[in-house]
């Protein structure tokens, strides 16, 4: 008998009798105003929260902010003027030295500031992770309350990868000091559009 | 871990030495214990959300070899090549191969506490693969030659002038540099050169979901991500009690976990694999290691609902005053003490006892689990067994002998109180055990059956 038969012949002599699957829950109703609650949990979390009211404005703040910056890239054809061209179709390594990553999300969620992200708005998989910084542009108009509705947005999409971002890497392992840059990002800027 | 012979008591009295630091620790994980209670609090429907993970989980354990077949077959639609293990050995076995056939001798691996409890490292630093941690928390644990002490926060018993001097070793940090912020800085720089150059990488999973054959792995650092998407090869290893029926119940489990945990709303990152990227292989490995035969113990079953968090470490009187490593086991605290012993019922005899049975433990538990009934129930279980220490299987016993006899309780109960009156010293002093840490009472001047039958005569 191989392994994957031995454990599934034991799972199924083992196993118990049926339990019913609960009733699915939704968000309750009554909380915070979402974008509120997601201005202040991503300040919480150590983002930080720019509004804008177009891509113009976007430009011209990463322009200011980034100047210094030797390496931009964006996987938005809006801010094509301010970022780097031609960096996509590299090895995920080549992107160890990049200063600033500009991505969309899908949408983002109040409860815990995530944002929703997958590859196809990364690029490659690497993009939102190997940056020293991360800024995402999310429409004010695609934030949701709770997790609950998250996965209702989701629903069966495909993709081969996906991913709550929340806030900059970061670590508390040394004595629980919160050291925000741990391997990841070390700043998250979220646009909020709209 | 090996201990050698030692049992946790044992090992508490050698970290209950340094009593300053002792403190530190239980004060430090009562901070994070009422982090947990915040984030609770702040959600009025938090206990509707236990009450849902409990039976999504309950369900899972029931509908089990469903979900498995299910879940292998759309992994595999997905292009993810999954393996099974029967125990750690096969495990470590599997993912050697995996490691051999794409030619790799340095991997980098993120935090899971199943190759912690495979003994992954070991196995492979014995056939010449050098692994590298990458949780910093791992890492510092792993420069330090010790096993976490904790399933969250690995290295929580050191302190940042330790840390520093490992650092100082290993990095070439500054002597006597013990800045958090530099210290991770100096981590940062090291583990980056590391996932640039490995070909491989090491995850665990939180969670797999049957119905999409995606799993998700939740890290604030970002390490298991920074070690996924640059290597070619990434094996990610999961007990097979982490499945989930439908991808929507990660909203319910993504709600809890981290808030039961440390507090925050959601890990920094909670990344969902699916596929495989172009031209990168992914394996995932299903190990049992022990866990069918906990689905067929009745009064055990539920501690596979365990979804990691250690919020039952965090608030545990006992693990905050003990230290993990006192447990001499991959998963340490309440949770692994109903754990280790179906793994081996003779060497983790001692966990179920270090325990106050207070339920604190129960009680935070987001998926409910009833940790402390759990204890309890080993305990006779080990007794039965003849695996209890035999101090406490003759203290038992005579106590069985004395309850059973009525004129016997009597006469052990008058000679008690004559010798804590008239011998205190007899009692109060290094030979019994109980006196260790408390002052023996005042002995009464009678029994209660000697005042009932007094003031029953009066009326």
């Amino acid at each position: 008998m191989t392994s994957r038969e031995e454990i599934l012949a034991k799972v199924k002599t083992n196993q118990p009798g049926p339990r019913p699957l609960p009733a699915d829950l939704s968000t309750v109703p009554g909380g915070m105003d979402s974008l509120t609650q997601f201005k202040t949990v991503l300040t919480t979390i150590g983002g930080a929260v720019v509004e804008v009211s177009n891509f113009e404005e976007i430009a011209q703040y990463i322009q200011q902010e980034f100047k210094a910056k030797k390496r931009l890239i964006s996987t938005l054809p809006e801010l094509a003027s301010v970022t780097e061209s031609g960096w996509e179709n590299k090895d995920p390594h080549s992107y160890e030295d990049v200063d600033l990553a500009v991505i969309k999300a899908h949408f983002g969620v109040a409860e815990n500031a995530a944002l929703w992200i997958t590859e196809d708005l990364m690029h490659q998989r690497a993009v939102p992770f190997i940056c020293q910084q991360l800024a995402v542009v999310v429409n004010k108009a695609d934030i949701v309350a709770t997790m609950h509705d998250a996965y209702s947005k989701i629903g069966d999409a495909e993709y081969g990868f996906g991913s709550f971002i929340a806030g900059p890497s970061k670590t508390a392992d040394i004595e629980q000091s919160l050291v925000l840059g741990a391997h990841g990002p070390k700043s998250m800027t979220v646009f909020l559009l709209g | 871990m090996s201990t050698g012979a030692k049992d946790h008591a044992q090992l508490s009295d050698i970290f209950n030495k340094d009593e300053a630091r002792v403190d530190w620790h239980d004060e430090t994980l009562w901070f994070v214990r009422a982090k947990r209670d915040k984030a609770a609090h702040s959600l009025p429907e938090w206990e509707t959300l236990r009450e849902t993970a409990s039976q999504i989980k309950d369900n899972v354990l029931s509908n089990m070899h469903e979900y498995l077949l299910q879940f292998e077959a759309n992994a595999e639609k997905n292009g993810i090549k999954v393996h099974w293990a029967a125990n750690g050995e096969e495990h470590n076995k599997i993912v050697h191969s995996i490691l051999k056939e794409n030619g790799v001798n340095r991997i980098v691996k993120s935090k899971s506490m199943l190759t912690e409890e495979c003994h992954l490292n070991d196995y492979l630093h014995k056939n010449d693969i050098e692994v590298i941690d990458t949780d910093l928390g791992e890492r510092i644990v792993q420069l330090a030659e010790e096993p976490p002490s904790h399933i969250v926060l690995p290295c929580i018993h050191k302190k940042k002038e330790e840390i520093g001097e490992l650092f100082h070793k290993h990095l070439g940090t500054l002597e006597g540099a013990s800045d958090p912020v530099y210290l991770t800085a100096a981590a940062r720089d090291h583990l980056r050169e590391k996932f640039i150059t490995r070909k491989a990488a090491i995850t665990g999973v939180n969670f797999a979901v049957a119905e999409t054959g995606e799993f998700v792995v939740c890290t604030n650092e970002g390490n298991a991500d920074m070690g996924a998407h640059l290597a070619d090869v990434h094996i990610a290893c999961m007990g097979i009690e982490k499945l989930l029926p439908l991808r929507k119940h990660l909203s319910v489990f993504l709600r809890i976990l981290t808030r039961s945990a440390t507090g925050q709303p959601i890990t920094t990152y909670s990344s969902h694999f699916k596929k495989p990227r172009p031209g990168q292989t992914m394996h995932i490995v299903l190990v049992d290691n022990g866990r069918t035969t906990q689905l067929g113990r009745e009064d055990f079953r539920n501690s596979l609902k365990c979804i990691r968090c250690a919020a039952c470490m965090n608030t545990c009187p006992v693990y905050r005053r003990s230290g993990g490593h006192s447990y001499h086991t991959a998963i340490a605290g309440p949770i692994g003490s109903i754990l280790a012993p179906n793994l081996d019922m003779k060497n983790y005899a001692d966990l179920p006892f270090a325990s106050t049975l207070c339920g604190s433990c129960s009680n935070v538990c987001p998926v409910k689990i009833n940790i402390h009934e759990q204890l309890y129930k080993w305990r006779q279980v080990i007794v039965k067994e003849g695996y209890a220490d035999p101090k406490k299987a003759i203290a038992m016993k005579a106590m069985d002998f004395t309850l059973s006899n009525p004129t016997i309780y009597k006469f052990a109960g008058k000679a008690g109180r004559f010798v804590l009156k008239h011998a205190p010293f007899t009692v109060n002093n290094k030979l019994n055990l109980w006196y260790k840490h408390r002052e023996m009472p005042e002995p009464p001047k009678q029994s209660f059956g000697e005042w009932y039958k007094q003031n029953n005569k009066n009326d």
